[in-house]
């Protein structure tokens, strides 16, 4: 296991190769999902994909916003904007946990040198009425990965079970490259003609988007936008399966899903704006959890989710 | 006789799971082979991460074989009724014996039931147990149904014998039973065949884990006191996170690294806590100093830098951790010295119930109930108020929003910050105990006072919007604060008439004394006190004096464990019986008047003598309330009165004689009833 692998140098060296490694596991390499999202989870292919019948294996990098999070940049480990990496695979391989220790060899992590330990942490996601069970993964007492074995997803019981791993980028790339402020990291090679460090690519981005999530975004607009993102939620699932123009059976469970992204995305910046309760919090997550349960109900019911015609009869 | 060997190897099942787990499993295959009629001389289970573990001594090669005897229906009963019993017994009629009974002729079935062999009965519990094993929380996992902790991969179940051993077979779901297994994760190397027992503890050490979570757990223990001695320096004791960390490891390697010099000063509580919950550290103490300097790490694996890379890793994790409480604790020492006033603000943002409003709202009910007790407290008005308002204060704070569990004492540093009293910032910490039936009371009069305020609003508030506890619920833990109220008030010798704090209660006001009754019944109990005496006493005026009502109810238990207060509740009774009898067919209420001229006999005399005699003495001793003494003077007058009642008829022919006997007794039930109602003490 331990790995001959020399050491990475950068931080795209590294997501270079978690996606070499997962690709040569037999994973499809997707691309980061086109919308604001809080965590990788979010992705269609996984909160989707994790449901129904249909074997699943995707591996990808996901951008992800948690606006509370916003340091304006500061913070050596926080950062409102930042990148996941995400695997998923459905039915979990019974060698799912050798398969994660070799991703870690990958990256260049000596398996004979740290202490990696499986530690308890039950996953719940009350946005996505999602839970599963598993570890956090920690390399000499940091936590470095996720490690989720799906039970359940919008409310639907998974079968068959999806094992997820979420690696938290910026901060398993500072651990292996030895950096102590994220804006110190190399973002590209450090030998590079024109080499560019994490805070050269983000620390302004930091600032401006801590200042608008914190005090400028218009709450009423987004409010507003909430609500609308709820609406169309229904309303696309409302509309009969069966397309009156193709005369094809087309459930919109994607798009749909895309109204929930953005109502859950949305109710983040609310709150990031302080202008949510701890009252109405609860009640934003059960909207939000609402449409999840709508999206996964119509999800199961397409050919991506296991629907055959030989249902209908 | 065989031995048996069970190995359930699974990924990593969670610390705080393992010990249980371990009992499940050894309770639930032993008894399933006993209820199978399979007996062992011993059994034992173990636990690391990775695995449970069976090992049982002794076990029977076959269960015993079984004869029962079944009695049927009659002979000539109707066919059904006799089908009917063939199905239940599974036997065809040529099988069954005819007998003859005192009613005719009756069938009797003899079913046998061999003896089974020991592999097969274990195969069948062992899976049950594996089927229905009692997680706490469980899953599945792949393409499966099966449920465990986590993912299930394989299954020693082996019968050894002194010549040899075999693999009981078993299939749950695809994975099958074996001898193989593997060691530990990293430095184990590769799967291993095992014989028995002995030989499988052996070869799981040679491959690197410890079967034992005890010799773990001594392990650690062992090697970090060492350590830590070494450099004259006390590792702080914590048998939890012992036990947690020996479940997080199959091999233990005990590291100690330092504490960044920057991080030295903040609380010892606050070093302790984060190290604790986020890294699973031990603190190590400088016993001159009283500091915390050091911490211990427990690692899973042993390296060719002899853990130097691990040791560093978990530095800069553990610095990363304390820079982010160093950073709330010098932004909360800014804020405390300003003056908490943005802390108590920001309370009214914070939503203690909707029906009860804010925190800060609530704050405010507390600071006007403490002005009010601060009289039965002894305590100084204004600084009650003063302690009140900030006592909570710290909920705040960025160091309690991290670390909830520090709520109190950290109130307590920030308001010494903030240049309050001693006995003020004590409050801060002391105000929520106590917690439970065995945590300290508070003795502080400035605690006491806000301890009381606290727990009264919340108890006053919660009836007031009828959120009682009911059955098992108690989600706003109303029955802690109600036993907290009466042990702060007993425990502190407080004289205030419970009845009048209730008030914010309204309607529900009554509801809530009784509640407090049923409460004190539950805790006097502890304290071997029965409920009836406790309803003896309540039913005297002022009972909601707590204080008052428990020395009573504690001076008539003690002389209740004498013959002679057992009698004169007796006599009592008679007494009060007779009376209500009388007072009944007569319409009259004999309250007063006895005169000796009227009595006829000696013992009559007598009773007059001592109650004469006895009555100021007694009324003295109330009135100092002293209820032991009163009782013991009471308990004097038994055998008088039994004379009395020995010697005397009370319903004589003579109404002068009769009425003044009456009249008698009333002054004994008035006399003996003082310090409680007897006729509510049962037997």
């Amino acid at each position: 296991m331990s790995g001959t692998t020399e050491k990475p140098r950068s931080f795209q060296e590294i997501i270079l190769r978690l996606q070499n490694y997962w690709g040569q596991q037999g994973c499809a390499v997707l691309q980061p999902y086109d919308m604001e999202v809080g965590a990788g989870t979010f992705h269609p292919a996984t909160t989707l994909r994790s449901l129904g019948s249909k074997p699943w294996a995707a591996a990808y990098v996901q951008p992800s916003r948690r606006p509370t999070d916003g340091r304006y940049g500061e913070n050596p480990n926080r950062l409102q904007h930042y990148y996941q990496y995400q695997v998923l695979i459905k039915p979990s391989p019974a060698n799912l946990q050798e398969l994660y220790l070799g991703s870690l060899a990958a990256i260049g992590i000596d398996m004979d040198l740290h202490d990696i330990r499986f530690v308890e942490d039950d996953w719940e996601s009350p946005t996505l009425g999602a839970w599963g069970l598993g570890w956090e993964v920690w390399c000499d007492g940091m936590e470095v990965s996720q490690f989720t074995y799906f039970q359940q997803v919008g409310g639907h019981d998974c079968h068959p079970v999806s094992g997820e791993l979420t690696y938290g980028l910026e901060r398993l790339a500072m651990y292996v490259l030895g950096i102590d402020h994220v804006m110190d990291m190399p973002y590209s090679d450090p030998d590079s003609p024109i080499p560019l460090k994490y805070g050269d690519v983000f620390q302004q981005t930091e600032q401006e988007y801590s200042r608008w999530n914190f005090d400028v975004a218009d709450t009423d607009v987004l409010l507003r936008h909430f609500e609308e993102a709820e609406a169309e939620c229904a309303r696309i699932l409302a509309e009969p399966h069966v397309d009156p123009k193709t005369g094809k059976r087309i459930i919109m469970a994607h798009p749909a899903y895309d109204q929930t992204i953005k109502a859950s995305h949305i109710f983040n910046l609310l709150d990031a704006r302080g202008v949510i309760s701890v009252t109405e919090r609860q009640a934003y997550i059960g909207r939000v959890r609402a449409l999840a349960k709508m999206c996964a109900d119509a999800f199961v019911q397409t050919e991506a989710g296991g629907y055959t015609p030989e249902d209908a009869a | 006789m065989p031995d048996l060997l069970i190995e359930l190897f699974s990924e990593e099942i969670p610390a705080r799971m393992q010990a249980r787990a371990a009992e499940d499993l050894k309770k639930k295959v032993t008894d399933g082979m006993v209820e199978a009629g399979l007996t062992y001389a011993h059994a034992r289970a173990y636990a690391t991460p990775r695995r449970l573990v069976l090992a049982v001594e002794d076990v029977l090669e076959r269960s015993p074989d079984l004869k029962e005897e079944r009695k049927g229906p009659r002979v000539d009963a109707p066919e059904k009724a006799i089908e009917g019993f063939l199905r239940g017994v599974g036997l065809t009629k040529d099988q069954l014996e005819v007998r003859d009974e005192k009613k005719g002729q009756v069938y009797f079935a003899m079913i046998q039931t061999p003896g089974r062999e020991a592999s097969a009965i274990i195969a069948e519990v062992l899976e049950a147990t594996i089927r229905n094993f009692p997680w706490p929380k469980s899953m599945r996992w792949g393409a499966g149904s099966l449920r465990w902790v986590r993912p299930l991969h394989s299954i020693i179940c082996l019968m050894t014998r002194e010549d040899g051993s075999e693999v009981v077979d078993l299939d749950i779901d695809g994975i099958k039973s074996g001898r193989s297994t593997r060691g530990h994760r990293f430095m184990g190397g590769d799967a291993f065949e095992v014989n028995n027992f002995d030989d499988y503890v052996a070869k799981l050490k040679k491959a690197k884990v410890v079967l034992d979570p005890a010799e773990r757990a001594d392990t650690i223990w062992h090697d970090a006191t060492n350590m830590a001695f070494a450099q004259g320096l006390e590792v702080v004791e914590d048998n939890g996170l012992l036990a947690e960390v020996a479940g997080l490891v199959e091999w233990p390697v005990v590291l100690m690294g330092e504490i960044g010099a920057d991080f030295l000063n903040l609380p010892a509580e606050v070093l302790q806590t984060s190290m604790k919950e986020h890294q699973k550290f031990f603190s190590v103490k400088n016993p001159k100093t009283g500091r915390i300097e050091k911490f211990v790490t427990v690692a899973n694996i042993e390296t060719r830098d002899n853990g130097a890379t691990i040791l560093a890793g978990n530095q800069k994790v553990l610095a990363a951790r304390l820079s982010d409480a160093k950073f709330f604790w010098e932004n909360d020492l800014r804020t405390a010295k300003a003056g908490m006033d943005t802390w108590v603000d920001g309370l009214g943002n914070v939503t203690f119930h909707n029906k009860l409003g804010s925190q800060k709202q609530r704050i405010e009910r507390i600071v006007a109930m403490a002005g009010e007790l601060a009289a039965v407290t002894g305590a100084d008005a204004e600084a009650a108020q003063t302690a009140a308002r900030i006592a909570k204060a710290d909920l705040q704070s960025e160091m309690v929003y991290e670390f909830p569990e520090l709520q109190g004492l950290m109130g307590r540093y920030y308001a010494e910050a903030a240049g309050y009293d001693a006995a003020v910032a004590a409050v801060c910490q002391e105000h929520y105990s106590p917690l439970g039936p065995s945590d300290d009371v508070p003795t502080a009069p400035l605690s006491v006072t806000v301890a009381l305020a606290d727990k009264l609003d919340t108890l006053t508030g919660f009836w007031a919007i009828d959120e009682k506890p009911t059955g098992s619920k108690d989600p706003f833990a109303l029955r802690r604060a109600a036993l907290g109220v009466i042990r702060l008030i007993l425990e502190n010798d407080l004289r205030v008439s419970l009845s009048s704090l209730l008030s914010a209660a309204g309607e529900a006001k009554d509801d809530l004394l009784s509640f407090f009754f049923d409460r004190l019944k539950v805790y006097l109990k502890d304290q071997g006190i029965r409920h009836d005496v406790i309803d003896a006493c309540l039913a005297m005026d002022g009972a909601d004096d707590l204080t008052l009502l428990v020395k009573r109810a504690k001076a008539l238990s003690d002389v209740l464990g004498t013959e002679d207060g057992v009698n004169l509740v007796q006599g009592y009774k008679r007494a009060a019986n007779i009376l209500t009898q009388a007072e009944e067919k007569d319409g009259v209420e004999y309250s007063f008047g006895a005169d000796p001229k009227f009595a006829e006999v000696d013992e009559e005399r007598a009773l007059f003598d001592v109650l004469t005699a006895t009555s100021p003495a007694i009324a003295a001793d109330l009135k100092a309330e002293d209820f032991a003494g009163a009782m013991g003077k009471m308990a004097a007058l038994r055998a008088p009165v039994d004379a009395f009642f020995e010697a005397v008829q009370v319903n004589t022919e003579n109404q002068t004689v009769r009425r003044n006997r009456l009249n008698l007794l009333s002054q004994i039930r008035q006399t003996v009833g003082q310090v409680a109602d007897l006729g509510r003490i049962e037997g």
